[in-house]
């Protein structure tokens, strides 16, 4: 076996003597490479952000930003990672570097203060800047064939770069708007750009790992079979995809495991198929690849993305992940519940297909064996022709729900003639609003009916008081929702 | 102009330029305190052992299980302490407790060789303690009249007369959160010995000086023998004013004790839930005016969360009580200032230092008055404001000189942002919405700058030239990303005559400008600024006598431009290098310490009277924001800005400044939300917004849509270096606007001339039963509110 090594900045380097728990973020700034920040160590600030090779959507490889903080670096084996020190370009002897166009544009409109967040921007900014469709779209958009997305609004400038694309770096000094004026500036790379030209190359493919230290093991399994043998003979086992959960149980909450096995590139769980009666979506295609490859074509999966923490995890996050943790507040579950999704449950001994509404059994409990994984989500087809997603939250991009509700709603000559409402963050765990539902179908979409479905949908679920929202708020809102989603299709009508 | 304002020919402040680090910043290469563990050999590893309950007595410590844990070296108790166990300026804040006093209390400090070996070591002490009662919120000292510190009284005028001529009395009561100053970078220091078991401490600090100060009598050592040094802060914003000192003790005394370089860094929960924050306040006031609306008299009691420790809770207590007139003159006012004691962490400085908590009680009281008096908000503080010529006084007697710029911001930002217009078009939107609403409201600032306590004062600088004409500059500031250094090389090249690339800044140390104040108050360019004009002044006027020489002209008709010196009305030139080369050669001393103080200050703190600014800094916000009625969530549509910092000496740094801060304001007032379990469960006392995932600072998403800055022409400042004014903390209330647009944009959702009671901060929560209790007043159904949703009431 060769040793666990990874391409940093162009240079190989081995991962050893990292421990099997070692994140990127530590491994960086160990080998002097202290550009890379933690702010946060939990993915919610983005100063750790860096750019890995990873298979593309529109190219073969994409410069894909990710939270090093919460990464084991033996995930990142046979991989190639560049850092904010990465993309400039050095000087001769001494000189000082040539700044990478993106580094430019920050430098010189006073997109950093104190400077410390500012690598992270840099990276994720880059990320952006090398994003095959990105100018594509921008060009689209002045001839007006663009997705409405990319229609000049404040998100998105006229060089196609998406704001959303730095929703997860923060920044305490700048107020964002010289930031914002950096990333709306930058150009297209340039034909000689040595990091465009490596999207044209095919992206490291993963390496069958096994990364040991005392009594800890990392293993990267090349197949899906090789996988749950291993989860049976190590009930212990962690699974991790995009480890943007296990990265924060292991530096928040100093979890260690014996065994952490990682799934994120197995073959047979990064599929996504569209079949005649519904769509199936391997449990490890991240989220961003699941926004760019439906390309809008599930509108509510469309709207819940961009609400989904932010651009750096959706990078990293799976829908495996998000049930998988069987989290009462994940943003995934009330929209897939609404879909009337169902899990493809893979064992040793074969495969079962689970209602996404049998799913949940208690907090963060669920029908999921030991040796068991989730190998993907389906959603059956057709899609209902009216759908929403609200979330409540403090802040717009980057929260965690106090509230989360999806609808479905299949609404033909103004009578509902069925819904489906996902509930997130009122129970201890994702529920579907089974009563408004039934107060809903069957009668006509009016005020009256949705007043009365209100009441209904307000008292479900028993919401509680904490740091988020109180519990009456929650409990207002889930009847809000419904109201708002009634103004919005009356509107959309009216109009 | 005075000498001090007075710019010469072809300055190089007043130049929009990046940070001088910006290059540094963009490639990861600038490097922060932390990073230097990569470069220093053999470091051990502080880690704290924090007790996770609210309030009891330590009776038992053992230390043993940590040192039988592999890796762990040492671990650092009261023991150890060969000095003063005391962290802070107070004599309140011991380094090593004995008792604990607030969730989350570091009683000892586990020394490991790997972090994760500290952090096991740190786990396997063993706390025992006797429990005792906590009080939280402020609310509960109140009740339990607990109160430490001053207790100052700030009267001016006859309030009885004053009451007695209003037509309208109200009387209300305002409870606003703290803030978490979340700068990226957490706190953090290196500690080395030297060869004679001196020590050298890099440390995150704001206050070099204060650091030097505290390691020194922690440790029982003259102050000579501890030099503390800060290359540059991730981020400050008066959280690394005081904090820093009894941690970097810390590892100064792990450094003197293990012979070892130690290093800690907090992460980000024990940075959350063990250093001070912007302080909450509760307030009850009384208020009356005229029948056109102008204040005759104020009657208010602010008491401020200072925590467990006083640390600098006076001062911003004070500067509370020194900033509720805002921009308005108050004739009557009688205002009592109380430090509430409670079991949390020690509140502390954080921009603007009290200021904005001031300032936002007389903000919140002229917006929930207005539509009780009848009067658009705009027009009731406008008819409010000090009026030039009239020789009228801030409550504690300072004169309002440059009264007229108060007017002349809230014109011109009302101008650039097409107020009337806008509106009109808000009226219209309204109008045609049920469910969502618009409003735009204005606010002006009017922000004291020097330090309350007159000594603070006082700056420092060193200016060494070399042979060969390159210049390096010293001074006494420390850069926390508010871009100092940069306007300090601006100044030195300014009073020097030379380019920019001449000079280069050294980072800040305690060995090279001794008794430095903190950088804070927003002082950080005024005094420093002043301290290296001072020093190169000194070094211009012996080279423009070896100039004259030269040149065959009198030294006083030399000039020193863009690095040539030449006489007037000659063609001679002499180039700055061959200048200095000269010089040398003449003996003549090309080094020279810089010193600066503030003049015409007095304050006498027991009084409360006198004239502690130097000036004031003003500016004009125009905020609109739009609220969703189903959820109360919102969005800033649009700020328009006019500021006044004097004669800008770095137009992009201080426009950065405004923007910055505004945005940090509009997180205080809307978005940050402390929350602490104020239960009777094991976990009273805890931080329940302990971590970024759940303490949200603004992001891209809160940025203003639109955004636009000006800073205020022509605004020559005579009492600042080159004409300038202080910038870092005033725009952070620029931010009151988005608040008193949230209130009215929910005041939009019924009639006119319903008081809106807003929360603060106002979240989309808060907002939402803003809204909701004007739609239920709508509908005559207030009976339904929540008691206390409507606080205020008419006597």
């Amino acid at each position: 076996m060769v040793a666990a090594r990874i391409t940093v900045n162009g240079k190989e380097t081995p991962i050893s003597p990292a421990t099997p728990h070692t994140t990127v973020l530590d491994f960086l700034r160990d080998r002097g490479l202290t550009g890379t920040k933690e702010g946060c160590a939990e993915g919610e600030c983005g100063a750790c952000s860096v750019l890995v090779a990873r298979p593309g959507v529109n190219k073969p490889t994409d410069w894909v930003a990710v939270n090093a903080c919460l990464v084991p670096v033996a995930a990142l084996d046979g991989q190639e990672i560049v850092t904010s020190e990465g993309l400039a370009t050095p000087g001769a002897d001494g000189t000082p570097p040539t700044l990478h166009p993106v580094q430019e544009e920050m430098a010189v409109r006073g997109g950093s203060q104190c400077g410390y967040c500012t690598p992270g921007f840099v990276c994720s900014m880059a990320s952006e800047y090398y994003r095959p469709d990105r100018c594509a779209s921008a060009h689209a958009d002045a001839n007006g064939h663009a997705d409405a997305e990319a229609h000049g609004d404040a998100e998105h400038g006229p060089n196609g770069f998406d704001l959303h694309s730095l929703s997860g770096n923060l920044c305490r000094c700048t107020g964002y708007r010289p930031i914002r004026d950096a990333a709306f500036a930058v150009g297209e790379p340039a034909a000689d750009d040595p990091l465009a030209q490596r999207r044209d190359q095919p992206a490291p493919a993963p390496a069958a790992t096994t990364y040991a230290q005392d009594d800890s093991v990392f293993l990267r399994p090349s197949t899906l079979a090789e996988t749950l043998q291993v989860l049976r003979e190590r009930p212990d086992a962690v699974v991790v995809a995009g480890s943007t959960d296990w990265g924060v149980e292991v530096n928040i909450r100093s979890r260690r495991a014996n065994c952490v096995v990682a799934i994120d590139r197995l073959p047979e769980l990064r599929e996504l198929r569209v079949e005649s009666d519904h769509l199936e979506i391997g449990a490890a295609v991240t989220l961003t690849e699941i926004e760019r490859r439906l390309d809008g074509t599930v509108p509510l999966l469309a709207e819940l993305f961009p609400q989904f923490a932010s651009r750096l995890i959706r990078n990293s996050a799976t829908f495996g992940g998000n049930l998988g943790t069987g989290s009462p507040i994940g943003d995934s579950p009330p929209v897939l519940l609404a879909l009337e999704a169902s899990l493809v449950l893979a064992d040793a001994d074969g495969e079962r297909v689970v209602p996404l509404a049998d799913y949940f059994t208690g907090y963060r409990q669920t029908v999921r064996r030991p040796g068991e994984l989730i190998r993907a989500v389906r959603i059956p087809l057709p899609l209902a022709p009216v759908t929403a997603f609200h979330k409540i939250a403090k802040r717009r991009f980057d929260d965690i729900s106090s509230v989360a509700i999806a609808f479905a709603l299949d609404i033909e000559d103004g009578v509902v003639r069925k819904a489906r409402i996902g509930l997130g963050g009122v129970a201890a765990t994702p529920i579907r609003a089974l009563a408004t539902e039934a107060a809903l179908e069957g009668k006509p979409w009016s005020a009256e009916t949705v007043q009365a479905a209100a009441d209904v949908l307000r008292a479900q679920g028993t919401p509680m008081s904490d740091h988020r929202a109180s519990a009456i708020y929650r409990s207002a809102m889930l009847g809000q929702s419904l109201k708002k989603l009634y103004a919005q299709t009356s509107e959309a009508v009216s109009s | 102009m005075s000498h001090l304002s007075e710019r010469p020919e072809k300055p190089v402040v007043g130049v929009s330029m990046p940070h001088e680090s910006a290059g540094l910043h963009v490639t990861g290469t600038a490097l922060y305190t932390d990073d230097l563990v990569q470069r220093t050999k053999d470091v051990l590893h502080a880690y704290p052992v924090q007790v996770m309950k609210a309030h009891g007595r330590i009776t038992a410590l053992r230390t043993e299980p940590a040192l039988a844990v592999p890796g762990v070296v040492r671990v650092l108790t009261v023991a150890d302490v060969p000095g003063v166990n005391d962290a802070g300026m107070k004599h309140d804040e011991p380094l090593f407790p004995d008792e604990v006093m607030f969730f989350g209390h570091a009683v000892a400090w586990v020394l490991g060789e790997t972090l994760e070996a500290a952090r096991l070591g740190a786990a396997a002490v063993e706390v025992e303690l006797d429990e005792l009662p906590a009080l939280v919120t402020v609310e509960e000292a109140i009740a339990a009249e607990s109160f430490h510190g001053a207790r100052p009284l700030m009267v001016t005028g006859d309030i009885d007369a004053g009451f007695a001529d209003s037509a309208h009395v109200f009387t209300g009561e305002f409870s606003f959160s703290g803030q978490e100053h979340f700068y990226l970078e957490t706190h953090a220091a290196l500690a080395q010995v030297d060869e004679n078991g001196q020590l050298f401490i890099q440390s995150s600090t704001q206050h070099p000086s204060e650091t030097q100060e505290i390691v020194s009598h922690v440790l029982g050592v003259p102050a000579h023998e501890v030099t503390v040094q800060c290359l540059r802060m991730g981020g400050g914003f008066g959280g690394k004013e005081m904090q820093p000192h009894g941690f970097a003790a810390i590892a100064a005394l792990g450094a003197k004790l293990t012979g070892r370089p130690v290093r800690f860094r907090l992460n980000r929960t024990q940075d959350l839930t063990m250093s001070g924050k912007r302080h909450g306040f509760h307030s009850t006031w009384k208020i009356g005016f005229d029948a056109e609306g102008r204040i005759q008299a104020l009657d208010a009691t602010l008491t401020a969360d200072g925590g467990w420790s006083l640390d600098l809770s006076e001062p911003v207590l004070a500067r509370a009580l020194c900033h509720i007139d805002n921009t308005y003159w108050i004739p009557n006012a009688r205002v009592a200032g109380r430090i509430a004691k409670t079991n949390t962490v020690s509140n502390t400085a954080f921009r603007g230092f009290g200021g904005p908590q001031g300032m936002l009680v007389i903000e919140d009281i002229l917006g929930r008055c207005a539509p009780l008096l009848g009067l658009d908000p705009m027009e009731l503080r406008e008819r409010n404001f000090y009026q030039p010529g009239q020789g009228q006084t801030t409550p504690y007697g300072q004169p309002v000189t440059q009264a007229d710029r108060i007017a002349t911001v809230w014109q011109q930002v009302q101008n650039d942002a097409g107020i009337a217009d806008r509106k009109r078009e808000i009226a219209a939107f309204n109008a045609a919405h049920t469910d969502t609403k618009r409003a735009l409201a204005i606010t002006g600032i009017k922000f004291g700058i020097s330090f309350n306590l007159t000594a603070f004062n006082q700056g420092g600088a060193l200016v060494l030239i070399y042979k060969d004409g390159s210049v390096l500059i010293n001074h006494g500031g420390t850069e926390m990303g508010q871009g100092l250094h940069t306007k300090m090389m601006q100044v030195a090249a300014t009073t020097l005559g030379i380019p920019l690339h001449k000079v280069r800044l050294a980072p800040t140390r305690t060995d090279k400008v001794p008794n430095t104040s903190a950088t804070a108050a927003s002082s950080g360019a005024d005094l420093n600024g002043g301290a290296i004009k001072n020093a190169c002044e000194q070094l211009r006027e012996r080279l423009l006598q070896v100039a004259a020489t030269q040149l065959g002209a009198n030294a006083s008709d030399v000039r020193i431009v863009e690095g040539v010196a030449h006489a007037l009305g000659s063609d001679k030139e002499l180039a700055w290098d061959d200048l200095v080369h000269t010089a040398y050669f003449q003996r003549v001393q090309l080094s020279a310490a810089g010193y600066y103080r503030t003049e015409g200050l007095h304050w006498d703190a027991k009084s409360f009277r006198g004239s502690p600014f130097k000036y004031f800094a003003h500016g004009a916000a125009a905020t609109e924001v739009e609220v969703d009625g189903f959820t109360g969530a919102y969005r800033i549509r649009r700020v328009d800005i006019v500021h006044d910092v004097g004669d800008s000496l770095s137009p992009m740094i201080d426009i950065g400044q405004v923007e910055g801060g505004f945005v940090q304001g509009a997180g205080w007032l809307t978005l940050e939300d402390l929350r602490w379990d104020t239960s009777d469960g094991p976990n009273r006392g805890r931080l329940q917004t302990q971590a970024a995932s759940t303490y949200k600072l603004p992001s891209f998403s809160e940025m203003p849509e639109e955004f636009n800055v000006t800073l205020l022409e022509n605004a020559t400042e005579e009492g600042a270096v080159y004409g300038s004014k202080a910038v870092g903390e005033p725009p952070l209330m620029l931010a009151f606007s988005v608040r008193e647009a949230l209130r009215q944009a929910a005041a939009a959702f019924g009639p006119a001339g319903v008081s809106v009671d807003l929360a603060c901060p106002a979240t989309p929560e808060a907002v939402y039963w803003a809204v909701e209790s004007v739609r239920l007043d709508h509908e005559s159904r207030a009976g339904e509110l929540p008691v206390g949703a409507i606080a205020l009431s008419k006597v």
